[in-house]
């Protein structure tokens, strides 16, 4: 997960069923923002669950493969092969759209906040962006191309600060990895990184310097699972996977 | 003696062999955008990034060469279970994942590692997000392909003529700077290349322990990782500069190395 996000692809566990009876299960792909990682991971379990409980045994082998939205956005330009895509920008999504791979129109299914995450106990002393820009201080942020990385530096912009960042990294796990390593004093994430990481704490940016980041997913039509792609992006839209994105720290549509 | 004639499926298998390396670079070739590729080469991010991998990269060889030769030295004296060992430990860089020496090269020399953080405390220095993290991780990487050279040169180095030195009367230093040394030159030079052109190359450990940021840590190969996905032009313009960089130090060494494999 540090440099390629083809390494991120796993495939969740099937559960067991009587061997004669038991179809091959179909393989589901889904090119998801790496910041989704923590809830598309419970959410494809209860999709899967859902299966079993309805016909008895899992139809669907998912695949993920999460990486930062620019990344997923070239290789689906470069012809790879994936029945969903959520994005963590609408820019991303608008994209592959005008590259003519959507199948239907995509529908934002979240929306995330910024957080500044530090270290445990905030050993620091860090309490708004301004802080950030203190001399001495390690600040780790997403590049720009990344989707995190823009909305940080929008963020920053609104709150008039200018940080010198140490490193800019290609997706905003990177950060957190940094944050939570010991590397880096303070990097700005999302709130829902802070949420499911656990190894960092959060410091919260004010509404009117936040940006809220909106969550588009889309069913491909380069994929050979769409009829299975149309149910895993309603099941996102239900009640029970907004449950689920809420549960990760997301805020529901 | 006559040679057995070579059978088809054997010509036909090289012939894939070579295509699977060919074809990449005629796309390099064919699809780099030659009316942008001056005004991409004169970019700021691009010069620094040459700079910057330029500047790591020797200075990666040179601190190989410093602290390699002696390992080498060392390395070409033992024997049996020390010599394996130590080999083993030497060699370890050329098969570990870049990306794994990073993590190692991050536990070790970052602010909570095990020397990292007795340097941060006495002295407040951090490492990683440094050109001298960058320099690290490439001689960390390189290093071994300079030692591997040069210990194959110690090894096969007819010692008679450091004798002849030796019982003239020459000391220690004396036989090692005008006897050892200029014996070894082409060793030297051959393994110091290799050394370069890997520490040019580096892309995975760096990006871990070194992070990216223009200017500071952003070398060739992280600045068309990075511009692969903003601006594709950059990313293949870059790419021929590695590559003719490659090719022009492969011929050179065409007669000092390869040949003699």
């Amino acid at each position: 997960m540090l440099a390629f996000g083809w390494l991120a692809a796993c495939t969740s566990p099937l559960a067991t069923c009587a061997v004669q009876s038991c179809p091959e299960p179909k393989t589901l792909t889904i090119f998801a923002a790496s910041s989704l990682q923590p809830a598309f991971g419970k959410i494809g379990n209860q999709f899967q669950a859902n299966e079993v409980k309805a016909q008895g045994h899992v139809v669907n082998a998912l695949s993920f493969v999460f990486a930062g939205s620019q990344m997923l956005t070239q290789q689906l330009g470069e012809g790879a092969a994936a029945d969903i895509f959520a994005s963590a920008d609408i820019a991303h999504m608008t994209q592959v759209n005008a590259g003519g791979l959507v199948a239907s129109p995509p529908r934002v299914f979240a929306h995330n906040r910024l957080e500044i995450a530090v270290a445990r106990g905030n050993p620091k002393g860090i309490h708004t962006l301004a802080d950030l820009a203190r001399s001495g201080l390690v600040v780790v942020l997403a590049d720009p191309s990344v989707p995190a990385g823009k909305y940080a530096a929008q963020a920053l912009k609104t709150a008039g600060v200018t940080v010198k960042p140490a490193s800019l990294e290609q997706q905003v796990t990177g950060v957190l990895s940094k944050v939570a390593f010991g590397e880096a004093d303070a990097g700005i994430v999302y709130v829902s990184d802070i949420i499911t990481s656990r190894q960092v704490d959060g410091v919260a940016i004010p509404n009117d310097q936040n940006v809220i980041a909106e969550y588009p997913i889309a069913v491909l039509n380069t994929g050979h699972n769409q009829a299975a792609a149309k149910d895993f992006v309603d099941f996102v839209l239900s009640a029970d996977g907004q449950s689920l994105l809420k549960a990760a720290g997301f805020e529901g549509v | 003696m006559r040679r057995a004639r070579t059978p088809a499926a054997i010509g036909l298998l090289a012939g894939l062999g070579l295509l699977l390396f060919v074809l990449p670079l005629a796309g390099l070739i064919l699809r780099a955008p030659w009316s942008q590729a001056l005004a991409e080469l004169t970019d700021p991010t691009t010069t620094m990034a040459l700079g910057l991998s330029i500047f790591c990269s020797l200075t990666a060889t040179a601190i190989a060469l410093v602290l390699g030769i002696p390992l080498a030295m060392i390395l070409a004296r033992t024997r049996g279970t020390v010599r394996n060992v130590l080999r083993a430990l030497t060699t370890l860089p050329m098969v570990l994942p870049p990306v794994v020496g990073g993590v190692a090269l991050w536990l070790a020399f970052g602010r909570r590692g095990i020397a990292g953080s007795l340097l941060y405390q006495a002295f407040g220095i951090q490492i990683p997000f440094t050109t001298t993290a960058a320099v690290m991780a490439e001689t960390f990487v390189a290093m071994p392909f300079l030692v591997i050279a040069v210990e194959a040169g110690l090894r096969s180095l007819d010692h008679r003529y450091e004798e002849a030195a030796r019982s003239l009367g020459a000391g220690y230093w004396r036989v090692l700077t005008r006897v050892t040394l200029p014996l070894l030159r082409p060793a030297i030079f051959s393994g110091a290349v290799l050394c370069w052109a890997r520490a040019l190359g580096e892309f995975g450990a760096t990006i871990t322990f070194a992070g990216n940021f223009p200017g500071r840590t952003q070398t060739v190969p992280i600045a068309v990782y990075l511009a692969l996905e903003t601006k594709p032009e950059a990313a293949i313009t870059l790419s021929l500069i590695l590559l003719v960089v490659s090719v022009a130090i492969l011929v050179g060494m065409r007669d000092r190395w390869l040949g003699a494999l």
